[in-house]
């Protein structure tokens, strides 16, 4: 890494990674043009930006700055009710709010308007929840955010908070991915867009953070998860530092947390478990802990494994007159956690470790070019 | 009014024994390896399913009983083995991302063992009997728990002071490398530990789900949580202070439970206020206000980092 850090003009690995980025946007927008709509790709795409624009921020967090946060489900849970709270349209908010005559809150706001507003609300929660937390040391402060995400659920779900988060009722009937599709003035879907601006968001928040990760400021993050009092003596403001990274992060979290609300069309408190948490954690594990590149494949591997290639694992399968045994309901997910155990115990540094797409590339050209001269 | 807060007080008192029971397991493991270990509460809740189908399979219950506990026990020394001695060199981190990975497999092994759905606990005789008890009905359970806690703390801190295993247990929890150069067989403490800890939370298991009387794979998680913010609340590493927690934490959630209609008939709030939704939060809020004061803990040693 020490070799990157004079780096200041961009090289050809870059261009390539990003060229790479944009194909795979291209292609997407074609895939979601031809295949018809209900393909289980756009549904693992839809899901797998997602849960990468949380794994990458929980990473900015635990992986970048050493703060191990187990908090993300409560921000996500934040994020999502901010999001479908300002966004249900005034006609269906007697319906959504039927115990709470109509509920309190009587606007809408744009989509966008609403997911920004519903990054600033977690991390305003962050701010407030990282007063005291941030002091704590590594597992101390596992534990109080992981308390501070329960404590969240069970305020969301309070009764008199009724007329604002509906309960412990669902909110529904706000925008979801499909209402990106441009339609026809005859409600045809005309282009169709639903996986592709879930990407484009989640893609751009990303992007963010890696330019925050690359900045002076990210690489004061990456000294203090090396040794926090080495840091300090190099004049890094802990307190200030490791605040400003709890709420970036609590922020992308969520906006992450508006997405998922709009992936699964219904919000409800008690989904947002600590369950959540430890999955988004695996993923992030998986990918490797300090590599965004890491976050986003694995995201969209454990998305697809979970959601799609082992789907078959749960339904009885016959090879002739064979009947595979094992194979019934939640089987599945058995597979899943061996798999996730033995890259936990066995390939601990995941798939990336701490490189990203460019350093990869930079890798391959430098193989070629020692290739080429011997 | 007395007659409105006793029955609360009663089952928080009960709940608070089986909490400590589990709170033991996590004390002295983080004394030992500094390892919060997520599992713990899940091995809690696979002691309760194995129960459940041994009593399934016709075992009559003075065997099961027993078995359940040796089985819990193996299943701690198991988890020790695979999951957490190959990260002993490992950043801390890493093996409590494993413990993660312990909890998430062995809740996708339960349902998929039960298919997801409510295991009836079978019911033992005499302790799921009713009582009444100063005007309160309630189970046998819940006045066994409280003592059987008791006996069992004092007997693990007899073992722990007076034995050779509980002295070289404090050897280990106090200097790891220092220990091993004096001879002592680290693994074989390590695993004793989790054994006992095990042990204790199977205990546990047979007390919780005889006064709740369902397993699903996710009725660990909770009680498993609460039970570790005992052992931070009483100042983690010390046995004491995670019984003493366990009990706070047991009488104030099963007081919030009930404080919508304890103040409603003192007559300090008019009508319902559905506080009852908060008994699991008021544990996590505590926690983090003992944390933000008093980071050790209630009976915690105070520890300087040196640079």
């Amino acid at each position: 890494m020490e070799r990157n850090i004079n780096r200041k003009r961009i090289d050809s690995a870059t261009i390539i990674s990003a060229a790479i980025v944009l194909c795979l946007y291209i292609a997407v927008f074609i895939a979601e043009q031809i295949l018809p709509s209900t393909s289980m790709l756009f549904t693992v795409l839809k899901k797998g930006a997602t849960y990468a624009l949380v794994a990458v921020s929980m990473n900015l967090c635990n992986g970048f700055t050493g703060i191990f946060s187990l908090g993300q489900a409560g921000f996500m849970l934040i994020g999502a009710y901010v999001y479908g709270i300002f966004t249900i349209p005034v006609i269906s908010r007697a319906d959504v709010y039927q115990y709470y005559s109509g509920g309190l809150v009587q606007f809408t706001l744009p989509v966008f308007v609403a997911m920004l507003l519903a990054g600033l609300a977690a991390a305003f929660f962050a701010f407030l929840i990282g007063l005291p937390v941030l002091r704590l040391k590594s597992d101390y402060l596992a534990i109080a955010t992981l308390g501070f995400a329960e404590i969240i659920r069970a305020l969301f779900q309070w009764d008199k908070l009724g007329p604002v988060t509906n309960g412990s009722n669902m909110l529904r009937l706000f925008p979801t991915f499909n209402d990106f599709n441009i339609r026809g003035a005859d409600g045809q879907v005309t282009v169709y867009l639903s996986t592709l601006v879930p990407l484009l968001i989640s893609g751009v928040c990303i992007g963010a953070i890696i330019l925050l990760i690359n900045s002076t400021f990210g690489r004061a993050l990456k000294a203090i998860r090396d040794d926090e009092i080495a840091a300090e003596a190099m004049g890094v403001r802990l307190a200030s530092h490791k605040r400003l990274a709890f709420c970036i992060s609590s922020f992308f979290a969520g906006v992450g947390g508006a997405m998922l609300a709009m992936y699964q069309t219904t919000v409800q408190a008690k989904s947002f478990t600590t369950a959540m948490t430890y999955e988004i954690l695996l993923i992030v594990v998986i990918g490797g802990i300090g590599s965004v590149t890491g976050s986003c494949i694995s995201s969209f591997l454990f998305v697809a494994a979970s959601e799609w290639w082992l789907r078959f694992l749960d339904q009885k399968q016959m090879i002739g007159n064979f009947e595979v045994p094992l194979l019934r309901n939640g089987f599945r997910l058995v597979v899943f956690s061996i798999i996730i155990m033995i890259v936990v115990l066995f390939f601990r540094r995941g798939i990336m470790g701490t490189r990203e797409l460019p350093d990869i590339i930079r890798g391959w050209q430098r193989k070629k070019k020692g290739g080429a001269s011997k | 009014m007395w007659n409105t807060v006793f029955p609360y007080i009663l089952s928080g008192i009960s709940v608070g024994g089986q909490y400590a029971l589990i709170a033991i397991g996590y004390t002295m493991v983080y004394g030992i390896l500094r390892l919060i270990n997520f599992a713990h509460g899940d091995v809690f809740m696979v002691s309760g399913i194995i129960m459940v189908y041994m009593a399934a399979s016709g075992a009559p219950l003075w065997l099961c009983i027993p078995l359940v506990l040796i089985l819990t026990a193996l299943i701690g020394f198991v988890i020790e083995r695979v999951a957490y001695k190959p990260l002993r060199t490992a950043p801390r981190m890493s093996a409590m991302i494993s413990a993660i990975g312990v909890s998430y497999t062995l809740q996708n092994l339960v349902l998929y063992i039960t298919g997801g759905l409510n295991q009836i606990y079978p019911t033992i005789p005499w302790i799921s009997d009713s009582v009444t008890l100063f005007g309160a009905t309630t189970k046998v359970v819940t006045v066994v728990t409280p003592i059987l806690t008791l006996i069992l703390v004092v007997a693990l801190v007899l073992l722990i002071n007076h034995t050779k295993i509980g002295m070289a247990m404090r050897a280990v929890s106090r200097d790891f490398e220092t220990s091993q150069l004096m001879g002592i067989k680290i693994n074989s403490v390590i695993s004793t530990t989790f054994v006992i800890g095990t042990f204790l939370a199977g205990v546990a298991s047979l007390l919780y789900f005889t006064n709740y009387t369902t397993v699903i794979q996710t009725s660990g998680a909770m009680p498993g949580l609460k039970a570790f913010v005992a052992a931070v609340f009483g100042g983690i590493g010390s046995i004491p202070g995670a019984v003493i927690g366990a009990f706070i934490i047991g009488i104030a959630e099963n007081i919030i439970k009930g404080l919508d209609i304890i103040l409603f008939k003192a007559g300090i709030i008019p009508g319902p206020m559905g506080l009852a939704t908060f008994s699991d939060a008021f544990t996590f809020a505590l926690l983090i206000i003992i944390l933000a004061v008093k980071p050790t803990g209630l009976f915690g040693e105070k520890t300087t980092d040196k640079v």
